[in-house]
């Protein structure tokens, strides 16, 4: 870094001079301007500038002493947590909804965006010394699609028609166009590896800011700095290390204790108790992630419109983000898309309780008053139970007959949820409103589990991925959202927020609502104040 | 050959016989519970495809009877396999979780054993009179608690308001001695206030029941001190009920701490357990279960020979 740079560095972190500004004089240093934005948001965010050294802990929940390095299987937080800092993305998801660039460099389209090529950045090494080549990035998205890898980004990957590396670019075509083929590239299951991991896909070795020292799986991950690293705006610590603690007291009494210096998921019903304890920040973002009621549009009595109207109209979603989350979340709307989406429509009412209308609705459908069954169990949702049964409540008083069938927890996922024709789940969201709605709206999506079929929902959706125009697309986007609102089989009574904490003295960090802790980059771009 | 080695001979060979219907036991418990391997592991994200895929590559297609003799066949020669679900190998990971477990067992052991009995001496010593009462009183409180809550207790006491101790306890290789106790000393304490009060009552009331003969009276008579009489007299004929109360303690901190293992975050064999149930990893559940049983009935053959070994009678049998 030049000494004009470093001067325009100490100006920002003392807030004498804004982004704008910053971002432009960087500009005629030759910094390009997704550089100086992300620089800035981190210099100027921490009363000082980076601090180097020190070890860097995060205590996550859910890990699991059967979890692996393999990217392709990670599926809760703390693999996410460990693969995020070891390993890297072509591009990253920012706050905002903006790509920034990683291992590629650029990203561009052909007019009808059914060609995308990436190019490589160039002097990226993997932590095992060997280059990062166009033909790592094809080797690792043609694991994902493979069904062996058993990946949870198979899907993204699927519409992928071919791939080819040449040079430092990767070009992949598509079986049909999509305009938000970069934003699925930013899935936290795509980290580029070398000769994409096919010969030891659990190896650790990525590219990113830090290197896989020691892993236990269920236990801990020590990683250490990578001296190679290409992007000197991140990896401050020395080593960083994730530790699995899922016993929600006990990770609070770590923090608190100063054991570890950031938290995933912190109870509601304590955050604020937590807030006033010394040395501890709480720290939230809006996130697209919700609890959900489902019934499967295909099955009596859910498949009248009356009746999952009533049922919808019979949820008091002001009191449910008051009870079960603390008051940290929004109201849901019955559709699985918020404001932490691009193009969404907030014009949209909002669905309120209404207890004569739900009666209406419950009286044309003719239902013959026997009982509506919900099932549910702990597992589907933190507070899962108490929301069931506030929503009987709820119900019962417009006169509708539900009732709870409690399910245990284990086995919930295999026996009741896809299976049941209503019952309550959760979605941890997605990037961006295509790959939610192709997830698990689309009639032929694998997780379609609200069994919800519309000939018109479905072109709307294929023709709004290939829409390039922003204005057209932000109105497809709304009409599908009022479709599934209306007709749809999802009950989304509220959108949770990331509730975390970390101690006062880490630097460097802002919310990201994408994902947990910074969307796993938490380690990779905090700082630890002496 | 001398009948007490033949006694011991047969106990374990009692104790190997009983380890083989725990193993059928187990496979047919986890065979009974819903879902399968795959499903678990896929949870949310299961599609009838990758479900089709996942059961092929783990093998979950072969009929039970034979996947239970391929495992034994194997589990004989000391080849436990990789788990189904990370394939790290099995008998790798069980060596290294065993070891913690171990430790904390025994740093719990070393103290809650001589601490207990000699609780139980004292009030066996003053009995009915305060100090027993006291010791009765505490050590029935301690007890009567949840694991889980005396848990808490001590973390808030001791990381927030005494800072002093840390409320994560995870150990690892190359750690030095001290620090592994320093790490595990909240889940020690949590340990021995569980186990205290059963061996502590059981000492006492052996005691108490020797304390009754007719030869206690002479060696009072003798003119020997009460604490004399105790330890000279009445222990000694006490230890077969004492010794069988605290193996059954020593077995319980080595298989049923797993609730104190999730409050501190303790990598040790019960957590290790309970994941590989949730996912149904089969052949680590076996795993682990054999070697849980194997101490339970391993550490009850050794109380009973200690127990015989105690007893003239049962010593030389008529």
């Amino acid at each position: 870094m030049s000494e004009q740079m470093k001067d325009l560095v100490r100006l920002a972190a003392s807030g004498k001079i804004n982004r704008r500004a910053f971002v432009g004089r960087m500009g005629a240093l030759g910094l390009s301007a997704t550089t100086a934005s992300t620089m800035f948001g981190i210099v100027a965010h921490a009363e000082g500038a980076p601090v180097m050294g020190g070890t860097l802990r995060a205590g996550v929940q859910g890990g699991q002493s059967t979890d692996s390095l393999d990217p392709a299987l990670a599926a809760s937080d703390v693999p996410f947590m460990i693969n995020m800092t070891w390993g890297e993305t072509l591009v990253e998801l920012e706050p905002g909804g903006v790509l920034s660039m990683r291992v590629a460099e650029e990203v561009t389209s052909n007019a009808d965006a059914t060609e995308w090529k990436f190019k490589i950045r160039q002097g990226v090494t993997f932590h095992n010394g060997a280059p990062v080549t166009a033909e790592d990035v094809v080797a690792t998205l043609k694991r994902h699609t493979d069904d062996k890898a058993q990946s949870g980004a198979q899907g993204l990957v699927k519409g992928i028609a071919e791939m080819t590396a040449e040079g430092d670019t990767v070009t992949l075509k598509l079986a049909a166009a999509n305009a938000d083929l970069p934003f699925l590239m930013a899935d936290y299951h795509l980290i580029i590896q070398p000769g994409g991991g096919v010969d030891n896909p659990a190896a650790g070795i990525g590219c990113g800011a830090y290197m896989v020292k020691e892993f236990e799986p269920g236990v801990r991950c020590v990683m250490e700095k990578n001296p190679n690293y290409w992007d000197k705006t991140r990896g401050f610590a020395d080593v960083v290390e994730v530790l699995s603690i899922n016993d929600n007291t006990a990770r609070t009494a770590a923090i608190t204790a100063g054991q570890i210096h950031m938290m995933t998921r912190v109870d509601p019903k304590i955050a604020e108790m937590l807030a006033s304890a010394e040395g501890v920040v709480i720290e939230r973002a809006a996130g697209p992630g919700h609890y959900v009621f489902i019934m499967h549009c295909d099955k009596a009595p859910f498949d009248n419109n009356d009746l999952r109207m009533a049922l919808k109209l019979s949820v008091k979603r002001a009191e449910m983000v008051e009870k079960i989350l603390g008051g940290m979340g929004s109201m849901g709307n019955d559709f699985p898309i918020n404001a932490a989406y691009p193009l969404f429509d907030e014009t949209i009412p909002q669905r309120e309780f209404d207890a004569a209308k739900a009666a209406e609705h419950y009286k044309a459908s003719g239902h013959d008053g026997s009982p509506i069954v919900l099932q549910v169990a702990p597992a589907a949702f933190p507070g899962a139970v108490d929301a069931a049964n506030l929503f009987v409540a709820s119900a019962n008083e417009a006169g509708i007959p539900l009732t709870i069938k409690l399910e245990p927890d284990d086995g919930y996922w295999s026996n009741v949820w896809n299976v049941a024709p209503f019952c309550a789940s959760y979605w941890g969201g997605r990037p961006v409103q295509d790959q939610m709605y192709s997830t698990a709206y689309l009639s032929t999506a694998d997780w379609n589990d609200t069994k919800f079929v519309d000939a018109n929902f479905d072109a709307l959706l294929v023709a709004a991925r290939g829409e390039l125009d922003p204005v057209k697309r932000k109105a497809q986007y709304s009409e599908m959202a009022n479709i599934l609102r209306d007709t749809g089989g999802l009950i989304c009574p509220m959108f949770n927020d990331w509730v975390e904490g970390r101690r006062a003295e880490v630097g460097g960090w802002q919310a990201n609502p994408a994902g947990t802790l910074m969307d796993g980059k938490a380690l990779v771009k905090c700082w630890l104040n002496a | 050959m001398h009948p007490l080695i033949t006694l011991v001979v047969q106990r374990i060979a009692l104790g190997l016989i009983l380890l083989l219907a725990v193993s059928v036991l187990i496979f047919l418990g986890v065979e009974a519970l819903p879902g399968d391997t795959a499903q678990a592991i896929l949870g949310q994200g299961a599609t009838p495809e990758t479900l089709a895929n996942m059961r092929e590559s783990l093998g979950l297609n072969e009929p039970a009877i034979s996947r239970y003799f391929t495992w034994l066949g194997h589990a004989l020669t000391g080849d436990f396999g990789v788990a189904l679900t990370n394939k790290i190998d099995i008998a790798q990971a069980i060596g290294q979780r065993l070891g913690n477990t171990l430790f904390l067992a025994a740093c719990a052991g070393v103290i809650a054993v001589p601490f207990a009995i000699g609780l139980g001496l004292l009030a066996a010593r003053h009995n009915g009179r305060w100090p027993d009462k006291l010791i009765s009183g505490v050590t029935l409180a301690a007890i009567s608690l949840p694991e889980f809550v005396a848990a808490y207790f001590v973390i808030y006491l001791l990381t927030q308001v005494f800072p002093v101790l840390q409320p994560v306890s995870m150990v690892f290789p190359g750690m030095g001695f001290l620090e592994r106790l320093h790490a595990v000393a909240l889940p020690v304490i949590v340990l021995v206030m569980v186990v205290l009060a059963h061996m502590m009552r059981m000492t006492r009331a052996a005691i108490l029941n020797v304390m009754q003969s007719p030869y206690i009276e002479t060696a009072e008579l003798k003119g020997l001190s009460p604490m004399q009489v105790i330890w000279r007299h009445a222990l000694p004929n006490a230890v077969a009920p004492i010794v069988s109360v605290v193996v059954i303690n020593l077995a319980y901190l080595v298989v049923g701490v797993v609730v104190v293992e999730v409050v501190f975050s303790y990598n040790a064999l019960g957590q290790y357990l309970v994941d590989h149930v949730t996912k149904r990893d089969l052949p680590v559940v076996q795993a682990v279960g054999l070697i849980f049983a194997a101490v339970y009935i391993g550490l009850n053959i050794f109380a009973d020979v200690v127990g015989i070994v105690a007893n003239p009678r049962l010593r030389h049998p008529k």
